[in-house]
């Protein structure tokens, strides 16, 4: 799997929302399904799958999908 | 819409350490943010515009910002954007005999909450995610209107890398749950989180009942909401810390104060026991009958500025706390900026914890 799918497959998982929705601007906290409880199953789902500790900072950056992919970045998780 | 000219100062307020500036770099820093949120809040909130009007245009001074009592948002929905914009409405009391304040937040205004939070924590407890006791139950998070005691246990989630609920629903101990907690995370930093009144009574008290312990020693304990009901149980911060130490090792207690009605902006105790104001805030007391403001050490009511609201105008409260100021710029644990002390609640006025703690004895 390529890192993009790898992303796409983590957000369906912990938000239980489809691939389709999985885009680039979609916004936390916007659907109710990436809810602040959700979030943090998501932060959790991206560590496992992408083996990265995630900050405080972090977490609370993470606002949509292109600033996961960003944050990702600064962990050599290219996309 | 919120003016351009409020997001970027307050992003450059809040990209800077929370405690570097001295008061007066402080104000300079702080009143253009307030000043802005007078503007927005005068147009955008009806309420807000008719209780200012016969103030001057713009406030001078952080001392000059009219400031509104905290009673009003028990007796009003006071908001400052449109029925579509609003994402969720935080209640600060649970309990049917008291009048729950109602915070009207929009999306925005909510992310910026829980970002305050996190900025100011990680000044006292480090930028990692620890293992997280939360001394509450896991059902807290249930229910469908947020309360203040849910949004506290969420912003501090952010913290946690595996949160663990120390009580089950029916708010006895989870001994099976600590025990695997203290299992697995003794030997490391971890974190434990709950509201003051539900340390002492459910948690520290249940331990001592069913003669337990934790070993947790290297943990820190932040609590919050207020020490009315403890104060009438005797209980001071001093007494308060030592048990928590002997019942469970935690070498590390910080109190935090902070309003329902401003979620995020919270003033955390020191390592010496004193209140820090952080830069995107402010504290002054004022004498309860001629409402100036009192010199540093003198007692009177708390009233509290925030820069972040803006989707309901309570950036400036009058709260019905007394406290005083007891330095500026010189604690001893480095931290520049004021610092004080909460003494108690004005008497006779309707009593309500800064969280609504469930439990009553
Ligand atoms: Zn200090």
């Amino acid at each position: 799997m390529t890192n993009q799918e790898k992303l796409t497959q983590a957000f369906c998982d912990a938000l239980g929302i489809g691939p389709d929705q999985v885009k680039d601007d979609l916004q936390y906290n916007t659907i109710k399904e990436w809810d602040s409880t959700a979030h943090m199953v998501l932060i959790s789902e991206l560590e496992n799958t992408f083996d990265v500790m995630l900050d405080t900072d972090d977490i609370i950056d993470m606002s949509s999908v292109a600033k996961a992919k960003e944050i990702l970045a600064k962990y050599d998780v290219s996309f | 819409m919120t003016s351009q000219a409020y997001q970027d100062r307050y992003e450059q307020l809040l990209a800077q350490d929370m405690y570097s500036l001295n008061t007066a770099e402080k104000e300079g820093a702080l009143l253009p943010v307030i000043q802005a949120l007078h503007q927005h809040h005068k147009l955008h909130s009806p309420a807000y515009s008719r209780l200012v009007q016969h103030y001057r245009d713009q406030p001078d001074t952080i001392e000059d910002v009219p400031f509104l009592a905290v009673r009003l948002f028990k007796l009003f929905s006071l908001s400052s954007i449109s029925d579509d914009d609003v994402f969720r409405v935080l209640q600060s009391s649970g309990t049917t005999s008291q009048t729950p304040a109602k915070v009207i937040l929009d999306r925005i205004t909510s992310a910026r909450q829980s970002k305050a939070l996190v900025k100011i924590m990680q000044n006292f407890i480090g930028k990692q995610r620890l293992p997280l006791l939360v001394i509450d139950a896991p059902s807290v998070l249930k229910n469908k209107a947020l309360s203040a005691r849910a949004a506290g246990i969420q912003g501090m989630a952010f913290f946690g890398r595996q949160t663990v609920y120390a009580l089950n629903d029916d708010m006895t101990l989870n001994t099976d749950a600590l025990n695997s907690f203290q299992k697995l995370y003794a030997d490391q930093p971890v974190l434990v989180f709950g509201f003051t009144f539900m340390v002492w009574t459910c948690f520290l008290e249940a331990l001592k009942a069913q003669k337990l312990s934790l070993s947790l020693p290297h943990g820190a304990l932040i609590h919050s909401g207020g020490w009315k009901k403890l104060t009438d149980k005797q209980v001071d911060n001093p007494t308060f810390k030592r048990e928590v130490t002997r019942l469970t090792g935690i070498p590390r207690v910080h109190n935090f104060y902070g309003m329902a009605e401003q979620v995020g902006t919270v003033f955390v105790e020191c390592e010496q026991g004193h209140l820090h104001v952080p830069e995107m805030a402010d504290i002054l007391i004022r004498d309860p009958y001629s409402l100036a403001v009192c010199e540093n050490k003198t007692q009177g009511l708390i009233q509290v500025i925030s820069s972040i609201p803006t989707s309901y105008p309570g950036f400036s409260l009058l709260t019905e706390d007394v406290g005083r100021v007891l330095g500026q710029d010189d604690c001893s644990c480095g931290r520049s900026g004021k610092y004080f002390e909460v003494l108690g609640r004005l008497p006779k006025t309707e009593v309500r914890g800064c969280s609504d703690t469930q439990v009553s004895v």
